[in-house]
């Protein structure tokens, strides 16, 4: 009897969140694929084929291989002290770290350039060093950082308040040292906040629009994203390449997700 | 293991730096590059007029970086530091912000054409067949007429088509008075303020509004490919003129000023009327894909883009500030 | 502190002070230098730009008529999206780790997409779905309801993504005692569950509702952007920046940083006073 009625429980819960997700998400994601595809399969491989596309495929690679790795170490040392450590400002770091989120994509190229612009704070000394930050690969990088800083904290401290410091207590007991502690027993403990937060941090620099197309200079075949590039194919009235070059966006994103599944796999075998 | 990953990541990133490093090392080498900076509309004409300039004695063998983007938005990067040899966009006010800043001479527009290299005029798209039959502005106030056009605060080209509906009033006759509260009238009859030309086209051949306020070139562009909009030119619109200029600091202002050159000669020109511009060179626009509305008239009639800029589209006090406040109280 | 573990004495003092405090202060120190010099001078430039004429130039812009139109109507439907993420997403978290059902890692796979698709493209695909055109029996676009769905849209993985985690590090123990002692579903979800889940949900929570204040990609289409009905604070901002009021923009974006810093705030003051009740 109970378990019947937990039963009913079950899939009826099941079937409201996969009927939202649906709706929300599959039906839209769906769509995508059905206009990148609608013109046949060799229109939609012409189109992310071109040197164009091909260039902000790798400039995506590129953006996300270094904006990712740096947000997975800080993220993980500030949820790291975040949670353990006991120091002053701590409540207001904390929240400094998902200003990010509320601050404009369009405003976070404003900030930049007022920044590193020409005239921003940094732009005399830099001009005079010959360094070009804003309008080249190294602005977009600090805009792509920038906005999607805030989520391997965010996955990663509830997880360390959830799961306590006892564990680690007792391996320094017996003799560890810090540096063994973290790596066998903090780390695998919260890996799936870091694989969550790697995923998050992957899409959001994978997704992101606006910032980045404000400090990018949108040269053409130098500065441009792949979703930038999507823009330009959708400004161009060229819509199965905006709708090719995204569902490439949506396969690097799975592809990530699914290799974090494989990494766990691996690890539940050793 | 986990470790093992840790140092792949760091190798990952070193190498993604080396490689950075390599790809702007090649993009700044190479003789004859020429950077330009323009509006997105034009992307298709030059994608044509690169390579034949390239052909000539003057540009042969140069290499065009070209930036696309946001007309306002291309002005205010050039200035923050976008590295650019010519600038081409939709509308003059764009180029003297870069006249204040001195990134071009102050006498730019003293070439033949005023330093404009294409036209177009201001015309209303309707759907196929003009099922709501509309011929002049007139119509777009009439009860059961939706109008879109983009949000002139973050559409540099809506000033165009907000000039257009208001110098159509004055051409008419009206009063400067009388002209706003048309406007005003107008703006209650958009269901739709997008943040550009682009999108508003998107939005109307979507299936939303009757009529959308477009530039010429636009419409026969969307013509082109395949989307289902006619236009109708009404009897009094804008000339809207799109202007080109070298920087003033141009790595290689010879090659720049080669290229402006071409641009607005006949070969070029030919290409833009090809991509639905009027031409700078009047005998190459046919009068019957191109005729001229008994009522055109120029900025410059009303007072210039100075004066418009002010008076109109100050977003803390002007014109339309106004209007939006007040059409927006009313009725939200 | 009062209640820590009774194996600290065991510990040698300065090694316990290695785990505990000073390398975290370290750590601390360094995680604000990379914050501060990616996020919070930026921040600082803009907040010179919006005092560039003082008080009166910084009140004239927030109080414009308009503005307040915007942000109010973003703080709204921004809260509203966060309500349901709340609720949808807790759900979608359970089901993803407690159920199983054929295809359930499709579905895990589907819930980032929002973040990693193009702003753009997710507001063309809602607006032809959904829009004047669509095959859906309903029209939102250019409306109210129209921001709202593209909010959730991208909000989708906040909430869900940070309960997720948590959920999988669950004890189930403390359930299976309560459900073998009696307590129905219901109530072990309520008595057991959700406050282990709380930070994490009040976390997710914080950052969509910020996301949602700042959205501009996927918004600017679907909601037509009529001023004091359907324009959010992200388009009010960009027209200021087009119109050449950097001043004006800078001075709202303030304004919005400030009301996501308080809340903020308050989920990470939530957040510490769970891990202390914890201890």
């Amino acid at each position: 009897m109970r378990a019947d009625q937990s039963r009913a429980t079950r899939l009826t819960l099941r079937t409201i969140a996969l009927l939202y997700l649906g709706l929300l998400v599959a039906v839209p994601v769906g769509m995508v694929f059905y206009n990148a595809f609608s013109d046949g399969l060799a229109a939609a491989w012409a189109s992310v084929t071109t040197p164009e596309a091909q260039h902000a495929f790798w400039l995506t690679i590129v953006m996300v291989a270094i904006a990712v790795p740096l947000n997975t170490i800080f993220g993980i040392t500030a949820a790291l002290s975040l949670v353990r450590g006991r120091w002053r400002g701590k409540t207001i770091v904390s929240a400094l770290i998902d200003v990010p989120f509320a601050v404009s994509p369009v405003v976070v190229g404003l900030a930049l350039i007022l920044v590193y612009g020409r005239q921003g704070w940094f732009g005399g000394w830099l001009t005079e060093h010959g360094i070009q930050v804003i309008f080249s690969v190294p602005g977009m990088v600090i805009a792509t950082i920038f906005v999607s800083l805030p989520f391997v904290v965010r996955e990663v401290v509830p997880v360390l308040r959830e799961i306590g410091t006892e564990q680690e207590q007792a391996a320094l007991t017996l003799g560890a040292s810090p540096a063994q502690v973290f790596w066998r027993i903090t780390l695998p403990a919260i890996r799936w906040g870091v694989a969550y937060g790697v995923i998050l941090t992957t899409a959001r620099a994978l997704g992101e629009y606006g910032a980045v197309a404000v400090v990018s200079g949108k040269i053409v075949g130098e500065t441009q994203t792949l979703t930038l590039h999507v823009e330009e194919q959708f400004q161009q009235f060229d819509l199965t390449g905006a709708y090719a070059a995204s569902v490439v966006l949506a396969l690097i994103a799975v592809f990530v997700i699914l290799s974090m599944n494989l990494l766990d796999r691996r690890k539940e075998k050793s | 293991m986990t470790r093992r990953l840790f140092h792949v990541l760091l190798a990952c990133l070193a190498l993604t730096v080396v490689a950075c490093g390599g790809t702007s090392d090649s993009s700044s080498g190479g003789g004859g590059s020429l950077s330009l900076v323009a509006y997105s509309t034009p992307k298709e004409a030059y994608e044509e007029i690169i390579p034949a300039f390239a052909k000539t004695p003057e540009g042969e063998g140069t290499r065009v970086k070209q930036s696309y983007g946001n007309s306002g938005d291309q002005a205010k990067a050039v200035i923050a530091g976008l590295p650019a040899d010519v600038v081409a966009l939709s509308l003059q006010p764009d180029i003297q912000k870069l006249v204040d800043e001195k990134l071009v001479a102050p006498d730019w527009n003293k070439t033949p054409t005023d330093g404009f290299v294409t036209n177009s005029v201001v015309v209303l798209a309707v759907r196929k067949g003009n099922p709501k039959n509309i011929t002049s502005w007139d119509e777009l106030v009439k009860p059961g007429v939706e109008v879109v056009t983009p949000n002139p605060f973050t559409s540099g080209g809506a000033r165009w088509n907000v000039m257009a509906a208001y110098g159509a009033q004055i051409e008419q006759g009206k009063t400067p008075a009388q002209a706003q509260a048309y406007l005003q009238e107008l703006f209650k009859h958009v269901p739709v303020q997008d943040k550009s030309a682009r999108e508003s086209l998107q939005t109307f051949t979507s299936g939303k509004g009757d009529v959308l306020i477009s530039y010429e070139n636009e419409a026969i562009t969307a013509q082109q490919k395949g989307e289902d909009v006619d236009y109708v030119i009404p009897d009094q619109t804008i000339l809207i003129q799109n202007p080109i200029a070298v920087t003033e600091d141009a790595k290689n202002a010879k090659t720049a000023q080669a290229f402006v050159d071409y641009a607005v000669s006949e070969p070029a020109q030919k290409i833009f009327v090809s991509k639905g511009y009027r031409s700078v060179i009047p005998e190459l626009n046919d009068p019957k894909e191109y005729p001229e509305p008994s009522g055109l008239f120029t900025i410059e009639k009303l007072g210039g883009w100075d004066k418009v800029m002010q008076e109109f589209f100050d977003p803390e006090d002007s014109v339309m500030q106004k209007i939006q406040e007040s059409n927006g109280v009313s009725t939200g | 502190m009062a209640s820590a573990p009774a194996s600290d004495v065991a510990l040698p003092r300065a090694r316990r002070w290695g785990l505990v405090s000073a390398r975290p202060a370290i750590a601390g120190a360094l995680a604000t230098a990379y914050l501060s010099l990616v996020v919070l001078i930026p921040i600082a430039a803009v907040l010179a730009e919006s005092m560039t004429d003082g008080w009166a130039g910084f009140w004239k812009a927030i109080s414009a008529p308009q503005a307040i139109a915007a942000v109010k109507f973003t703080v709204i439907v921004s809260a509203i999206v966060v309500a349901i993420n709340v609720v949808t997403g807790t759900l979608i978290a359970w089901v993803l780790v407690r159920d199983d059902f054929p295809g359930k890692r499709t579905v895990n796979a589907l819930i980032d997409l929002p973040f990693a698709l193009p702003t753009i493209v997710a507001g063309l695909t809602l607006l032809a779905l959904y829009g004047p055109k669509g095959p859906a029996p309903v029209d939102i676009g250019f409306t109210k309801v129209g921001v709202a769905a593209a909010l959730l849209f991208v909000t989708l993985p906040f909430v869900v993504r940070s309960v997720q985690p948590v959920l999988m590090e669950l004890d189930r123990e403390m359930e299976e005692a309560a459900q073998s002692l009696g307590a129905g579903g219901f109530r072990v979800f309520r008595s057991i569950i959700l406050p282990t889940l709380l930070p994490a949900i009040a976390s997710g929570a914080g950052l969509g509702f910020a996301r949602a204040l700042g959205e501009f990609g996927s918004v600017v289409l679907i909601s037509g952007n009529i001023p004091f009905k359907t324009e959010v604070a992200s388009v009010f901002l960009f027209g200021q920046i087009e119109s050449n009021n950097t001043r004006g923009a800078a001075a709202v974006s303030v304004v919005l940083l400030v009301l996501s810093f308080v809340l903020l705030l308050a989920v990470s003051w939530v957040g510490t006073r769970a891990e202390r009740h914890a201890r």
